[in-house]
């Protein structure tokens, strides 16, 4: 009766973060970013202008009171419009990105409690379909770059590094979001009150040496860390402090490091803790 | 079916399930926030165990269609979802043989904002496909759910029968060795249902193995090879499909006769105390539901609280769910002389034989004493007694059956 081969029997873990292979995780997980990403973008009229016109609109603005008002921006930093744009455009990645994955698992509820979804799909790509407006949006930025005269040089070439520590901090942050909002919806609430928090306390609208003194304490937020190595890299400005001498040294990198390594195990920690009992909690 | 059944037991195993248990931990307060959290750090530990499923083994052969039946709360959607890994065990394992469509329903992984071209390429690969081999079988899931003109439409414009056939075709296209099925034979208009009830045929033939959960006994008789019975997270009977959906009847009834309300403890000075009353079954064990056909051996005690000189009257009356009365009896009490005076504190036993011709149903039993020189009644008590006839004739429309002939001739 049966034509097919016997097959040897195996073991079922359960549910898990990675469930049913790393290859089925891979394709769900770039199948489930693009067609996301392809959702936002041909789903409405204007698409790509929408996710373009928020933070053009945010830069519009800064800029005027940050130029205009307060005049900080352009006695320190010499291309401060591309300096601005850029710190932008960044944080917006990072801040759609975790915001997303707060409710990301929820909101996919169906899929979690009736079939085997590798639970790590879900918040990863909320941050890849980040990565690919980010992208976008980068189009923008080098457009900028190059309307400010703001010579190329070779440490372009290290900017993806930056963004991938970038992505790596993101992603930690999304993977506990996504599942502590499944026991406790005020993480909603108070994410959005960190990122505010975080907005202000990483060199976007200011640069780090804005003030003496302060540029110790602002190197303990990692993001801050890693936007002023973006500024080095991409806007290759003499008289911007490296990231060493804004902390005061190699030792005054150690919070940040330590920091950012903490937030990734934690990341981690948590989604496998959580991932094989979302389904129960939901 | 009985050779198929055979046929089946020699091939190896598909799905091994040893001692699998699994509790729910339900909080008396739900914990949200939070803040609540930290306010009541220790309300959180309040919890019930709810035992879903308390050690159930069993095995499944390769090519075999296996039904899980159950009452609702019985464990069996919790047992579906161990067995996809939706749900982690807390004891026990499980191991299976070749591939496994990971569902439980139909359809559930369709976006409906996407159109059907994307979402078949999505479940494909949520069910274990490359993305390639799924766009090789997009045509075949497509012409099979006769929907070529809409495959660029998106499913939220879909009808609800459009979005069925797209998902049936797309699970039977996906090929897996294993197929997990919760209640989706009902879905669809008749033609659909043949199109589900041929595939299945087909997959029966073509030796892949199918667990089927459902309430619906007369799918796992149909399609079944083996059955399983659960019931308060125990499996209650394993084996044929027919003798399964037996049990289920029975266990259907049996807990649906709520115990009738509870008598109020009667003062001592009262006339009459009514002290228990009952069914038994030949054996003379008590129970709460009968087969059609099978005697109502109705048994109850009295007490006499006061003297009655002229003797006492006892009555039944057996009454339907809807309160129509259906039969009455009743006896005069006599002590063992046969002189029907009875002192106070003398028991009375009494012990009716009834022939059960009642349709499949709930009944009440109300009992009554009056004094035997006619000067009222010493005790009333509706719905002394309730239980349940089944089998039978389920589909008669009366209150009993009665024996009929009856002839329809053409001239």
């Amino acid at each position: 009766m049966s034509a097919r081969p016997a097959q040897p029997l195996r073991e079922v873990s359960g549910p898990s973060a990675l469930g049913g292979g790393s290859r089925r995780f891979f394709d769900l997980l770039w199948l489930t970013s693009v067609t996301e990403f392809k959702r936002v973008y041909f789903g409405t009229v204007l698409g790509y202008l929408w996710s373009l016109i928020r933070p053009l609109m945010l830069f519009a603005t800064l800029l005027f009171v940050f130029t205009q008002v307060f005049k900080i921006g352009s006695e320190d930093v010499e291309h401060y419009p591309v300096f601005l744009l850029l710190g932008i455009v960044l944080f917006t990645f990072f801040q759609e990105s975790t915001t997303n994955s707060v409710t990301a698992v929820v909101s996919q509820e169906g899929v979690v409690r009736k079939t085997q979804f590798p639970r790590l799909v879900i918040p990863i790509s909320t941050v890849l379909t980040g990565v690919f407006n980010l992208g976008l949006n980068l189009v923008i930025v080098v457009a900028f770059l190059f309307a400010f005269g703001v010579d190329p040089t070779w440490t372009w070439l290290l900017f993806p590094f930056a963004l991938a520590l970038l992505f790596v901090f993101t992603a930690a942050i999304s993977m506990a979001l996504s599942v502590l909002y499944v026991r406790f919806r005020d993480v909603a609430i108070i994410w959005t009150v960190v990122a505010q928090v975080l907005f202000y306390a990483t060199p976007i609208l200011y640069p780090v040496n804005f003030k003496e003194n302060y540029e110790h304490l602002l190197m303990i937020n990692p993001l801050a860390v890693i936007f002023e190595q973006v500024r080095i890299w991409v806007l290759a400005e003499p008289q911007a402090p490296t990231v060493v001498e804004a902390a005061g040294g190699w030792l005054g990198l150690l919070p940040a490091a330590v920091i950012f390594v903490a937030v990734c195990v934690l990341g981690v920690w948590t989604f496998n803790r959580e991932a094989p009992r979302i389904a129960e909690e939901l | 079916m009985d050779s198929s059944a055979a046929a089946t037991a020699d091939t190896p195993l598909a799905i091994q399930v040893e001692d699998l248990r699994k509790s729910f931990r339900i909080p008396t307060h739900r914990v949200d926030s939070l803040k609540e959290r930290m306010v009541r750090p220790f309300s959180a530990r309040d919890y019930r165990e709810l035992k879903a499923l308390d050690g159930v083994s069993f095995e499944i052969h390769q090519g075999e269609f296996f039904g899980i039946v159950g009452r609702n709360g019985s464990g069996k959607s919790t047992l579906l979802k161990l067995l996809a890994s939706i749900y982690r065990a807390d004891h026990g394992r499980i191991r299976m043989a070749g591939r496994l469509a990971p569902f439980i329903e139909l359809g559930v992984g369709f976006n409906v904002e996407l159109t059907a071209r994307e979402n078949v390429v999505l479940n494909g690969v949520m069910m274990g496909l490359t993305p390639q081999e799924t766009r090789n079988r997009l045509d075949a899931v497509i012409e099979f759910a006769e929907l070529d003109e809409f495959v660029d439409l998106k499913l939220k414009n879909y009808s609800s029968g459009m979005l069925v056939r797209l998902a049936f075709s797309l699970m039977l296209e996906v090929d897996a060795d294993i197929l997990l099925i919760d209640e989706v034979l009902a879905v669809g208009d008749a033609a659909f249902q043949q199109k589900c009830a041929d595939a299945f045929h087909e997959m029966k033939a073509a030796g892949k193995t199918i667990v089927l959960v459902t309430h619906e006994m007369s799918t796992v008789e149909q399609y079944c090879h083996r059955a399983m019975l659960i019931s308060d997270g125990r499996i209650e009977h394993l084996g044929d499909p027919a003798e399964v959906g037996r049990h289920y009847l029975r266990l259907n009834f049996e807990s649906d006769t709520s115990e009738p309300e509870s008598r109020p403890a009667h003062g001592s000075d009262e006339e009459v105390r009514l002290l228990d009353i009952w069914i038994e079954d030949a054996a003379g064990e008590r129970v709460t539901n009968l087969e059609h056909g099978d005697r109502i051996r109705l048994r109850a005690e009295l007490e006499a609280g006061r003297d009655a000189p002229g003797g006492l009257g006892v009555g039944f009356v057996l009454v339907n769910a809807d309160g129509v009365g259906v039969h009455e009896f009743g006896a005069l009490a006599t002590d063992s002389y046969g002189s029907p005076q009875l002192s106070a504190g003398k028991r009375v036993a009494i012990s009716a034989e009834v022939e059960n011709l009642l349709t499949p149903g709930r009944y009440f039993v109300h009992c009554g004493v009056s004094r035997a020189n006619n000067s009222g009644v010493a005790l009333y008590e509706p719905k002394a007694l309730g239980f349940v006839v089944f089998g039978g004739e389920a589909h008669s429309r009366g209150v009993v059956t009665l024996a009929t002939e009856i002839e329809a001739v053409a001239r």
